[in-house]
């Protein structure tokens, strides 16, 4: 009998940035045994799994090579009311499980900016969300899951069993295994809404001595940064914090307090002109986002409205153009954190190098994540058309970081260097030799890996 | 609440026509071979929808089962049932099949003999409670065929027949059979083979045989088109379409 799903499609991947663009082999089980059967197959040199495609660069391709897609293995496959542990196949959606689970009162536990992302994708990145200062990453909120490891075998793996394998796993960006499935706690919440307070400051250093003085306050914490404004105004912000909603003090209006009105969505069909975006466009959009926001309290925003603003807007990241745009996310700790940023945003403003979005937190303690991004201190996002001068400039800001202590998220980065990374990742040898004590043959692959040297080519 | 058997419950097709269901408040019994895969999808409509679900294995290739379990199981559906839909089928290796007769017999079985010795069994029962519907999932691959696949194409071509015949018989005890006759969809049947187009989602597929099901209609295409695709199909004449690459 023939395994169905064994078959691929030869075609061009690319990550949320569409930088770089590359030929991958690409496999779509419907079975979960069938996960198996391909890194048994020999049918490419090696494989990687992936999920929405959400990590901006090269972390969910291998060119040339096996790539194996999770959207059709994304079965809910028990969940417990009283606990609200739930347990998913690695393909199931953030979006999904706020579908189905948020009208029970359940919220996701962890989020990033966006919900198309799969259960397996935020454990490879260890992703967090802007309640990381509080909660940590989605690890603290993993039970288990199962691990297809190369050699072919399943292992349950949590933070009491397997717990090396569990620790290299977030952040391991799908190399020490395949996660077929998890167990995930969720939050109970009693509405869909968030309570929200606004507050500009006139630069980033009083936005971050807010932030140390009050987040504590505010289960969730951002901060907007104008990456274009100079001197005194360097890295001017609005601060928006908040915590969830109580039931009772929803207007009576909201009769489902677990039900959040439907936005309108758009679609971005096509490539904007590579020009639309520069600096002087972004420059009066950042000056019109400024000046809109008043320093209100106790604002209710829905939570798509609060979590997922871009997301309303499919394929947003064709604003860009045809050429793609990379995001660039470090993390400084709290030591050398307002010097680095300070000089960061500096060259940033510097480089008129429109950046749309440049999103501000305070991290918490870092986690025993043999390569998880977050360590305590700030961390900066920000977008950056690909346009010919910018690895130069990364790279650049890449040894900016480095001096002050910093590292550069995987999960968006599609430039960093082998060198530059073993420099921030204090732990990489002990992850390379678990790396190859768990796959002598070197089964799991990525252009990433491949990139930064977390495997051998 | 009502309920629906899917035979050959862990296709993709499948899962989406149980999804239509479950939305639609049915419980749902869903039967095929592979039972680690039906119980994570009976767990997954479960939680999604807050329906009902069972896990059945059945093989339509086992005689004894088809003859035994199936009565057993339609049985135990009790009143509730108000039909059938059924998803079984192959594409099988046709390449292979030239040469290896145990690979043709497994396409033909699969999708004729299989398919029509359980559809007789669940004809059986719903004509003696005379209501119910039986849904097959046929295909256009059936209306004429083509180098390619023509053992499955021919094995569809006599369920398809074979359908025919139940509607006529079945007419007058009530129960309504409906013909689904889909084009490409896209699923493991189809992922990573050449010379696919108008690729449709097992969801759209799924969303047109429920209201196949709630319409009238007897033979349906998935999606529409495909109705007048096949027409201009079946009319190029036999001495040019042999000689066509297709
Ligand atoms: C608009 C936007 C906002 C974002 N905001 C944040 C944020 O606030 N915080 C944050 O942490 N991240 C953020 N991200 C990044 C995103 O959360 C991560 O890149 C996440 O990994 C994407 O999940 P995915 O399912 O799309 O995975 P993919 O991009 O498909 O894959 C990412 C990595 O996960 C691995 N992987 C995927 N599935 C599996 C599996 N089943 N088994 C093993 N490995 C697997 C892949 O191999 C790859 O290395 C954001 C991304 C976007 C586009
Ligand atoms: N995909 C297309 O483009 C397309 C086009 C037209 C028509 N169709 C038809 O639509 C139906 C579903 O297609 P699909 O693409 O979803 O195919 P699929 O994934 O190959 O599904 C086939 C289904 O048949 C079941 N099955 C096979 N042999 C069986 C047996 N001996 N006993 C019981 N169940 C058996 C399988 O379950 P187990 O393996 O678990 O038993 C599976 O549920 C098929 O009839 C197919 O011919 C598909």
């Amino acid at each position: 009998m023939i395994v169905s799903g064994i078959n691929s499609v030869t075609t061009p991947l690319a990550g949320w940035g569409r930088y770089p663009i590359e030929p991958c082999h690409l496999f779509r089980p419907e079975r979960r045994r069938e996960l198996a059967a391909i890194l048994a197959s020999g049918a490419q040199r090696d494989y990687i799994s992936r999920g929405l495609g959400r990590s901006y660069g090269d972390a969910a391709l291998n060119r040339e090579s096996g790539v194996i897609s999770h959207l059709r293995l994304n079965r809910f496959l028990a969940f417990d009311p009283e606990t609200g542990v739930l347990e998913c196949e690695a393909g199931v959606s953030f979006a999904e499980i706020l579908q189905y689970f948020l009208p029970r009162g359940f919220f996701l536990p962890v989020t990033p900016g966006t919900r198309f992302v799969t259960v397996g994708g935020a454990i490879a990145a260890d992703v967090h969300g802007k309640n990381h200062h509080r909660d940590g990453t989605v690890a603290n909120f993993i039970k288990d899951f199962k691990l297809l490891t190369p050699g072919g075998e399943i292992l349950v793996c949590s933070p009491a069993s397997h717990s090396e394998i569990f620790w290299a796993t977030f952040g391991g960006m799908g190399l020490t295994g395949v996660i077929v499935s998890a167990r995930l706690a969720l939050r109970r919440v009693e509405s869909a809404y968030v309570f929200v307070d606004y507050q500009k400051t006139r630069n980033f250093e009083e936005a971050i001595g807010i932030m140390g003085e009050s987040d504590r306050q505010y289960q969730y914490s951002v901060a907007w940064i104008d990456c274009l404004a100079t001197g005194a105004s360097l890295g001017r912000a609005i601060l928006m914090r908040g915590n969830h909603a109580p039931a009772a003090q929803l207007p009576k209006r909201l009769r489902d307090p677990l039900a959040a009105p439907s936005h309108r969505e758009w679609n971005l069909p096509i490539n904007l002109p590579g020009l639309a975006l520069n600096s002087l466009t972004v420059g009066a959009f950042n000056a019109l986002f400024y000046a809109a926001h008043r320093n209100t309290t106790q604002q209710l925003v829905d939570f798509e409205k609060f979590f997922f603003l871009l997301d309303a807007i499919h394929n947003w990241n064709r604003l860009y153009g045809k050429r793609g745009f990379v995001q660039y996310q470090f993390a400084l700790p709290p030591e050398s954190g307002r010097d680095g940023l300070a000089a960061i945003l500096e060259r940033l403003a510097r480089s008129r190098r429109s950046s749309f979005l440049g999103v501000l937190k305070c991290f918490g303690d870092a986690n025993p994540g043999l390569l998880s991004f977050p360590i305590r201190g700030y961390t900066l996002a920000l977008d950056l058309p690909a346009d010919r001068g910018l690895k130069p400039f990364l790279q650049e800001l890449d040894q900016l970081a480095l001096r002050y202590g910093g590292r550069v998220y995987l999960a968006k980065d599609a430039t960093l260097s082998a060198e530059t990374f073993a420099a921030m990742y204090p732990q990489l040898e002990r992850f390379r030799a678990l790396k190859r004590q768990l796959d002598p043959k070197g089964v799991l692959a990525s252009s990433l890996a491949r990139r930064v040297k977390l495997v051998e080519s | 609440m009502p309920s629906v058997l899917i035979l050959g419950a862990t296709s993709a097709i499948a899962r989406a026509i149980a999804a239509e269901f479950a939305r639609h408040r049915s419980e749902l019994i869903l039967a095929a071979r592979d039972a680690e895969e039906l119980t994570a999808l009976a767990a997954d409509l479960n939680l999604r929808y807050g329906v009902k679900t069972q896990a059945q294995c059945l093989d339509v290739l086992d005689p004894a089962a088809v003859e035994t379990s199936l009565p057993a199981c339609l049985a135990a559906a009790g009143e509730t049932l108000t039909g059938v839909v059924l998803c079984v089928g192959t594409m099988g290796d046709e390449e292979a099949a030239r040469a290896n007769q145990a690979e043709a017999e497994r396409i033909l079985n699969t999708n004729f003999t299989g398919c029509v010795l359980a559809l007789n069994v669940v004809a059986n029962h719903f004509e003696k409670r005379k209501r119910g519907f039986i849904c097959a999932l046929s295909s256009v691959a059936g209306d004429r065929g083509r180098q390619s696949n023509y053992l499955y194409g021919s094995a569809k071509a006599g369920l398809s027949a074979y359908l025919q015949g139940l509607r006529n018989r079945l007419f007058r005890s009530g129960v309504r059979v409906i013909t689904i006759k889909p084009g490409f969809v896209d699923t493991s049947m189809t992922f990573g083979r050449p010379g696919l187009f108008l690729l449709a989602s097992p969801e759209a597929i799924a969303r047109g045989v429920y209201k196949a099901i709630n319409s009238g209609k007897d033979v349906v295409y998935l999606p529409w088109f495909w109705r007048w695709i096949m027409l201009v199909i079946r009319l190029v004449p036999e001495g040019i379409f042999k000689r066509l690459r297709l």
